[in-house]
């Protein structure tokens, strides 16, 4: 800026007398707040767009019959996805079954045993992770498993669903252990608790809002996720509840299809999922965020 | 153990038992075993993907599997008959991703500034969870939307004024040649760049939000005015988070699948054009394994290795540049 070096012509009276340039500097200070306020409705716009869009198209269509039954062909009217959320209830079901337990006791090794290289590699790994494509993830458990001898099903789904999860389910497990003041660990270790009995007595109780947020918040992303699904599940369109050797539907999967159909009665149908989706989802991250809230503030 | 004065209430389920000569160790193994599956599973993906990428690597040959855009999927089921060149779909995942960063870079710049400095303090919660918001709604519902609403409502007369004024522009005028289909790049890169927000956002706010309030008010006190104050000390010193946050946001969005996949076009084909209807890596995998015969099942897992290469490369050095700020609450759910 080569304007800092002009000076007043005449000594300033006051420190108060402002002169030109500190009013243009002044003016695009005021400009680049209007312009970042702006900025900031731009981007809700898209957020209310989407609510309202799906509220409005899918509002109609929700009703017990999509709740309760299958689809029937692609252009008649009404019908259901009830296939699609008992695929998907089952996948991510089993998904979480696995992926809990095993992200928790992963983010217990690194917040009570992790010293040294090892869990550094381990924590860089996992957000590494989680950035891996999610279609990726499902060509890995179709090469590994789907081809190799299980094909396509539930359980395949469930693999993928979990592989997806897992990195989430272990930072944001391993943040809230740390939580645990160090002094609550010391008192257990004083009355003379063993360190298993101390994490899984005393640490993880504890912990425990924090850890159930952070699983919430996995499920929520693998139930909107249709990537892997389409490379595991399929889809169908039975209800299916063999657990695996048969493809099967899952909400999301029928969400897409819908929505690529000519057909109005079809994209109605994939406008209703989404709305119901979409409700699931907001609704699990909503609840994750109220409990995190709530649990920080208390400590 | 003999207590002499008044003793706390004992926990029998805290007491020690004899088992702790093996449970404990036992249980550190469980612990460590949970810790090493994740990278276990890391591992197996990169190995049981590239044995059977490797196949088509030799058939096609590596350079001419990236470079050729001859996508002719052979229908054989044990050996190779087709034509695998993949530029096409890298072409297009650069393209959209491209277009998202230029779209959400400069307004999660302007969000970051606006809730840490500009917004009441009160609001500033709110506003951080109502952008986050956006990273909550499923990528198939972006799709949904931006199919049905977003790309013939809103987009359509964008694109069309875009292709009026720009398109006749002399150094430019490629980029903004029409027609603008109902699905092309410049929808898809639209979408991601809503998708992507939310990322950059928290990462930079909260990198933003480490800068020291002594050297604010510094800034101040020599008589800069905010803007210079959010210019020249908070995005100065924030400006590496910024760039690791941009290149998070970037691996999201090159390695989005659905919301593509429904949006960019569907051709295997590339064009210049940003209102070309193309294909990406993810979409293209995505949207032809149902038909595939098992030689073309093994390419496209060639094309996921490829997107697998550029995402790792990406986060990794994103990682490395935000490693610092340390964890962003829920950032991984982001």
């Amino acid at each position: 800026m080569s304007d800092t070096l002009i000076r007043p012509d005449r000594p300033r009276v006051s420190l108060r007398e402002v002169d030109a340039h500190t009013r243009r500097r002044r003016g695009r200070s005021s400009l680049a707040r209007l312009l970042l306020s702006l900025g900031m409705v731009v981007a809700v716009v898209p957020l209310v767009l989407i609510l309202a869009e799906v509220t409005r198209r899918g509002l109609p269509a929700l009703d017990g019959e999509f709740l309760t039954q299958i689809q029937p062909g692609a252009r008649r009217e009404g019908g259901g996805y009830v296939h699609g959320i008992i695929g998907s209830a089952y996948m991510v079901g089993f998904a979480t079954l696995v992926s809990v337990p095993v992200g928790i006791l992963a983010a217990i090794y690194l917040t009570e045993y992790g010293r040294g290289w090892l869990p550094r590699v381990i924590r860089f790994f996992t957000d590494v992770m989680t950035g891996v494509p999610s279609v990726f993830v499902g060509l890995f458990i179709y090469a590994l498993l789907v081809r190799g001898a299980f094909g396509f099903g539930a359980i395949v789904g469930a693999a993928g669903l979990a592989v997806l999860m897992l990195p989430i389910i272990v930072r944001s497990s391993e943040e809230m252990l740390k939580l645990v003041p160090e002094d609550q660990r010391a008192a257990s270790i004083g009355l003379g608790a063993r360190k298993w009995q101390t994490i899984l007595r005393v640490v993880v109780p504890s912990a425990a809002p924090g850890l159930v947020t952070g699983a919430m918040l996995a499920v929520a992303r693998a139930a909107g996720e249709t990537a892997v699904l389409l490379l595991t599940a399929l889809g169908s369109l039975q209800v299916v509840s063999q657990l695996q050797g048969t493809p099967i539907a899952s909400l999301t999967l029928l969400i897409y299809r819908g929505a690529r159909q000519p057909f109005p009665a079809g994209q109605q149908r994939a406008w209703a999922g989404a709305l119901f989706l979409m409700l699931v989802v907001l609704i699990l991250t909503l609840a994750a965020r109220f409990v995190t809230a709530r649990w920080g503030t208390r400590r | 153990m003999s207590i002499t004065s008044t003793s706390p209430d004992r926990r029998p389920d805290l007491r020690p038992t004899g088992s702790g000569r093996w449970a404990d160790p036992l249980f550190r193994a469980i612990a460590l075993a949970a810790g090493v599956s994740v990278l276990a599973v890391l591992g197996l993906m990169i190995g049981s993907t590239a044995r059977d990428a490797w196949p088509v690597f030799d058939y096609q040959g590596i350079v001419s599997f990236f470079t050729s855009s001859e996508w002719d999927a052979g229908s054989s089921r044990d050996e190779f008959t087709g034509a695998y060149g993949a530029f096409a779909f890298i072409y297009g995942t650069l393209i959209s991703s491209a277009i998202a960063i230029a779209i959400a870079l400069p307004l999660a710049l302007a969000i970051s500034l606006y809730i840490n400095r500009i917004a009441p303090r009160r609001f500033r919660q709110a506003l951080s969870a109502t952008v986050e918001l956006l990273a909550a709604i499923p990528s198939v519902v972006y799709g949904l939307w931006g199919l049905l609403f977003f790309s013939p409502v809103v987009l359509q007369p964008i694109s069309r004024v875009l292709i009026a004024t720009l398109g006749n522009v002399p150094l430019i005028g490629w980029l903004f040649e029409g027609p603008a289909r109902n699905v092309n790049y410049f929808i898809a890169g639209n979408v991601l760049a809503i998708m992507i927000l939310p990322i950059i956002t928290a990462i930079a706010r909260e990198v933003m939000a480490q800068t020291p309030e002594d050297q604010i008010q510094a800034a101040y006190g020599m008589g800069a005015t905010d803007w210079e104050v959010m210019r020249r000390v908070i995005v100065k010193r924030s400006f590496p988070g910024i760039v690791g946050a941009t290149m998070l946001g970037l691996g999201r969005a090159l390695g989005e699948t659905i919301a593509v996949a429904m949006l960019i076009g569907g051709q295997q084909r590339w064009g210049a054009s940003l209102f070309f209807a193309g294909q990406s890596m993810a979409g293209h995998i995505a949207s032809t394994f149902q038909d595939a015969a098992p030689e073309t099942v093994d390419a496209l897992i060639a094309v996921g290795v490829g997107l697998f290469l550029i995402t790792v490369i990406v986060n990794v050095l994103a990682r490395l540049l935000v490693w610092r700020i340390g964890r962003v609450a829920g950032d991984a759910a982001l």
